[in-house]
């Protein structure tokens, strides 16, 4: 799916940013003062102007962008995989495990009980609630790499994977804080009042990913049964 | 409304100095060698870093390109007939668009909708609140199965974005009836 996605995204770009281009200089914007013409003429270069060219620089930038962000990620990234280390020698991230297994049992039924995926994964979605981004995504991580220790197929995303994936792509968060922020510059009579509807929404989302998902997983393991027998 | 957000500011506060003072110090009690553990765990971190690189410049390069082409816009065309259904405003689909691929480009979307339309329009309010009802799908598919090297993902964009569109419309939903 993704490679069909990922594929057509770029196309469509270059196809259609080449279409912005023509229409574009078929019937130029005719600035109406000289002054115009020569502030046109002096600021921008052809990169700049085109669609063409603005696809290129993003996605150049794009590429920068994605090195800066993974970079950036591993000093928070080496902390947290120090903590959860430590926590799990003491044997708390399979107490955690413990704790939470009536809820992700249904959820994760081929995780094995007592096994270091469940403490990561609850802890992850807890830092998520919270709106802990820094502590979210090095714990969501860690709890990847749990879930690829039970995966038979290293290369292929398994059932529990993908569950996980949805619950954190509809992550609710009990306080939307940049939303919240912003809100607040712009001078809203009441910032925090998109609470309770973000918060219905997530859920809503949550819901949805969870069925579809389990609805998948099911296809799934008929077809493979019919393949096998 | 004022005490459940003060009540979890304070525990997103709290949140990770306790997680650190209770690790460590449940580690510590365990007579874990707690320092050698924590740099045993934490080299791992640099190849976690690396290893999503590839993945990431993949999914932001694709991601960059449709941005800058102005293909928003024409899916915007496209898909408004759909959206006009259930009454959501045309000025809010680029957003509903933008929130599954990119979150900064979505809190700038966001940020240009209340600025022109006011904060507490109805415009305004659903805005922000569809940028708390979704994740980066996109983003998170990238990262995280990047930093265990799954490249065949099966269904879980599907399934993501699918989870986007109904948190997008609830919130559209929700927005309209709240107002």
């Amino acid at each position: 799916m993704l490679n069909h996605i990922w594929f057509w995204m770029i196309i469509a770009s270059l196809f259609i940013a080449g279409i912005n281009d023509i229409r574009n200089s078929s019937n130029p914007v005719k600035p109406d003062t000289t002054e115009e013409v020569a502030k046109a003429e002096k600021k921008e270069s052809l990169n700049e102007k085109t669609y063409l060219g603005k696809v290129t620089s993003g996605a150049i930038n794009a590429a920068e962008l994605g090195v800066k962000i993974a970079i950036g990620l591993i000093g928070v990234m080496a902390m947290w995989l120090g903590i959860m280390k430590v926590a799990e020698e003491a044997g708390m991230i399979k107490k955690l495990g413990h704790l939470v297994r009536p809820i992700t049992k249904r959820l994760f039924p081929s995780i094995p009980e007592d096994h270091p995926a469940i403490g990561s994964m609850i802890m992850n979605i807890a830092a998520n609630m919270l709106g802990l981004s820094n502590a979210a995504t090095p714990l969501g991580l860690k709890a990847m790499e749990e879930l690829q220790k039970l995966n038979p197929e290293k290369d292929t995303a398994s059932n529990d994977m993908i569950t996980f994936l949805v619950i954190n792509t509809s992550a609710i968060t009990l306080i939307p804080a940049s939303a919240i922020a912003i809100r607040a510059s712009l001078g809203s009579a009441s910032p925090q009042a998109i609470i309770v509807p973000a918060i219905m929404s997530a859920t809503v989302a949550t819901i949805v990913g969870l069925i579809v998902v389990k609805t998948l997983h099911h296809f799934n393991a008929k077809k493979i049964e019919k393949k096998n027998s | 409304m004022e005490i459940f957000k003060t009540l979890i500011d304070w525990l997103s506060l709290l949140a990770i100095p306790v997680m650190i003072l209770v690790f460590i110090g449940y580690g510590y009690l365990k007579k874990v060698r707690v320092y050698e553990v924590f740099v045993e765990g934490a080299k791992e971190g640099f190849d976690v870093g690396v290893k999503i690189i590839p993945y990431l410049v993949a999914m932001l390069m694709a991601i960059g390109m449709f941005r800058a082409s102005g293909a928003l816009d024409f899916l915007t065309w496209a898909v408004s007939p759909i959206t006009n259904l259930i009454g959501m405003a045309p000025e809010l689909l680029p957003m509903a668009l933008m929130r599954p691929l990119s979150g900064s480009g979505s809190l700038g979307v966001m940020t240009e909708l209340m600025n022109t339309h006011g904060v507490d329009s109805l415009i305004g309010f659903t805005a922000s609140t569809m940028y708390g009802s979704t994740e980066t799908t996109f983003y998170v598919v990238a990262v995280y199965f990047g930093a265990v090297g799954i490249r065949k993902t099966r269904y879980a964009i599907t399934a993501g974005l699918m989870a986007d569109a109904a948190g997008l419309i609830t919130a559209v939903l929700i927005s309209q009836l709240m107002f």
